[in-house]
C-alpha cells in the first residue's frame, strides 16, 4: 500500500477543509477503499477520516414525512431499524442482500454510494483501463465480459456499478446531501453516479473537497411500502454481487396499479431507471402483460458489449417481471431469510 | 508522526502509538500484538477468517484501518473464553466438530458470536446460513458450525429467557 498522510478532522467543515487537496480520499469504514489501496488501485496521497465526525449517524424523520438518514449510518443498522424496514422494506432488503453480516456492519450508506466498480480490468491495477488510468483504454471491450454493461456504455468503458442499496434508492428518487467548499447542496441520486461517456474517471458528480452527508428520501417512498420487493440474481445465493437485480414498488388502487416504480441493477454505472417503464404500469391491472411490457421499456436499447453479455438483457426482463410479480403479490412481513433470492420463499 | 491510539482490547485498556497509518487492525492485532487468533486468510475481506468485534459488532479486521478505531472496544477470540472456562460457542464449535483444520476457526466463533448478538437469525438454519455466509471453511465443515451456532443460539435464548 502506498505511503498516505493520515488527518482526522473533528468537524464537517474541517474535513472538507481538509479534503480539497488533490489525491485526497475520505475515510469511512474502508471495506472498499482499503481493499482498492492493498491492491494498489487505489492510491491516495492523503486519507482523511471522517469515522468520527459528529452529526452523521442519525437516522431521523422530517416534519414532512422525509427520511434523512446520516452518512456515516452502518448498512446493518439502516436495514435493521425498524421504522425505516417497515416503510421502506425494498431498500432493507436490498441493503440485506450485499455483501456479507460483516462488511454489512461496517460499510457506510456513504460509502456505499462511493463504493467503485467490480470490473476486474479496474480492480487488477495493470489492465488499461480508462477509470483507474485514464486514456489507457478499456481492456475490458473484446475480453471477458459476462459481468458489463448493456445499457449506458461507451466505447471507454463497460463497466457496472456493483450497489444493490442504489438500486431501490433511484427508484424512490432519494436525494444525496452534499457538504463542500462551495456550500451544501444536494443532487438527486439518478443524477449522482456518472455514465462513463468520453470521461469514464468521472464516477460520480462530486466536486474535489466534496463530503456525502446525508441521504433523504421523499415521503412518497412510504406509500409503497406494502408492494415493494428487490430481487438479485448472482452466481451463488449469498455475498455475490448482482448480476441483474430489480427494484420493483407499486401501489394498488381498486385492483389497478396506481404509480409504479421500477429500477434495474448490474446493466449500467447507475442504477437503471426508465420513465416509459413506470408509466407502461400506471393505471394497468396488475398481468404479466403488463410487467413484460414495462420490462420491454426498461431494456429498450440495451446492447450487449459482446456475445458474453447479450444474456444478460432477457434475465434483466425476466427480473424486472418477477420482482414486478413479487411486489404485486405484497411485501412478506419479515425479510425472507435469503433476501432478494429467486430461491428463498416469498 | 505517530498516531495515538486508545483502545479496550479484550477488556483491558491499552495506549498505542502507531507509527504507520497503514496498519489495519488485523496486523495490529497479530504483527504487533501479539493476537494471532485472527487470521489472515486473503486479507481482502472475502474470507472472514479475521472476523473480530469492534464495539460488539462483528468485522473484517483486514479492511479497517487501526488508525480509525481511536476509542473503540475489541474483542478477539483471545478475550472470549473465561480463563479456562470456555465461552458457549466455543464449547458448541467443539460439541459438535464445527471445524477440521481450525484455520478459519476463529473467524467462524467471533462471527456466530457476533450473529447471536444481533439477533436475527433465531437458530434457523437458513438464516444462520446466511448469516455466516462471509465466513468461509475450506475443509467444508459447514454442517458441524451450522449445529454448533444453533446449539449456542438455543442456549443463548434460553438463558435470556430465564433471566426474564
Amino acid at each position: 500500500m502506498r505511503r498516505f498522510d493520515y488527518i482526522r478532522p473533528a468537524s464537517v467543515p474541517e474535513a472538507v477543509a481538509a479534503g480539497q487537496h488533490p489525491g485526497t480520499a475520505y475515510l469511512a469504514a474502508g471495506t472498499n477503499l482499503v481493499d482498492l489501496m492493498k491492491g494498489g488501485v487505489a492510491t491516495p496521497e492523503r486519507v482523511v477520516d471522517i469515522t468520527r465526525l459528529p452529526g452523521l449517524s442519525a437516522i431521523e424523520r422530517l416534519p414532512d414525512g422525509t427520511t434523512r438518514v446520516g452518512a456515516l449510518v452502518r448498512n446493518s443498522d439502516l436495514a435493521h431499524d425498524p421504522a425505516f424496514a417497515k416503510d421502506y422494506p425494498m431498500v432493507a432488503e436490498a441493503l440485506l442482500a450485499g455483501a456479507s453480516a460483516q462488511l454489512r456492519n461496517a460499510a457506510t450508506v456513504g460509502g456505499n454510494l462511493m463504493q467503485r466498480t467490480r470490473c476486474p480490468y479496474f480492480t487488477d491495477a495493470v489492465s488499461p483501463c480508462n477509470k483507474r488510468a485514464p486514456g489507457s483504454g478499456c481492456a475490458a471491450l473484446g475480453h471477458a465480459t459476462r459481468i458489463h454493461a448493456v445499457q449506458g456504455w461507451s466505447a471507454h468503458c463497460i463497466a457496472t456499478h456493483p450497489s444493490d442499496f442504489c438500486v431501490p434508492l433511484a427508484a424512490f428518487d432519494a436525494v444525496v446531501e452534499i457538504a463542500g467548499p462551495d456550500g451544501d447542496r444536494a443532487v438527486p441520486l439518478t443524477d449522482f453516479h456518472r455514465l462513463p461517456g468520453d470521461h469514464p474517471e468521472r464516477e460520480t458528480d462530486l466536486r474535489p473537497g466534496e463530503l456525502i452527508t446525508a441521504l433523504r428520501l421523499p415521503p412518497e417512498a412510504a406509500d409503497f411500502r406494502a408492494h415493494a420487493r428487490y430481487l438479485k440474481v448472482r452466481d451463488r445465493t449469498s455475498y455475490a454481487f448482482a448480476v441483474v437485480s430489480a427494484a420493483a414498488a407499486l401501489t394498488l388502487e381498486g385492483g389497478r396499479i396506481g404509480r409504479a416504480r421500477l429500477a434495474l441493477g448490474g446493466l449500467a454505472l447507475k442504477p437503471w431507471r426508465v420513465a416509459e417503464a413506470e408509466a407502461a404500469l400506471a393505471g394497468q391491472a396488475p398481468s404479466p402483460e403488463a410487467y413484460a411490457k414495462a420490462a420491454d421499456a426498461a431494456l429498450a436499447g440495451a446492447e450487449p458489449t459482446g456475445a458474453a453479455n447479450a444474456f444478460k438483457i432477457e434475465l434483466a426482463r425476466r427480473v424486472a417481471v418477477r420482482a414486478l410479480t413479487q411486489a404485486a403479490a405484497g411485501t412478506p412481513a419479515r425479510i425472507p431469510a435469503l433476501p432478494a433470492s429467486p430461491f428463498g420463499i416469498v | 508522526m505517530t498516531i495515538p491510539l486508545r483502545l479496550t482490547l479484550n477488556g483491558q485498556p491499552r495506549e498505542i502509538a502507531l507509527d504507520d497509518p497503514r496498519v489495519t487492525l488485523l496486523d495490529l492485532l497479530r504483527e504487533r500484538l501479539g493476537l494471532t487468533g485472527a487470521k489472515k486468510g486473503c486479507d481482502r475481506g472475502q474470507c472472514g477468517a479475521c472476523t473480530v468485534l469492534v464495539d460488539g459488532r462483528r468485522i473484517n479486521a483486514c479492511l479497517t484501518l487501526a488508525a480509525s478505531l481511536d476509542g473503540a472496544e475489541i474483542l478477539t477470540i483471545e478475550g472470549l473464553a473465561e480463563g479456562d472456562r470456555l465461552h458457549p460457542v466455543q464449547a458448541a464449535f467443539i460439541a459438535h466438530d464445527g471445524f477440521q483444520c481450525g484455520f478459519c476457526t476463529p473467524g467462524q466463533i467471533m462471527s456466530a458470536v457476533g450473529l447471536i448478538r444481533e439477533g436475527q437469525a433465531g437458530t434457523d438454519p437458513e438464516r444462520i446460513r446466511e448469516g455466516m455466509s462471509g465466513n468461509l471453511c475450506r475443509c467444508g465443515a459447514y454442517a458441524g458450525i451450522l449445529e454448533a451456532v444453533q446449539d449456542a443460539a438455543g442456549r443463548a435464548t434460553e438463558q435470556r429467557e430465564d433471566a426474564a
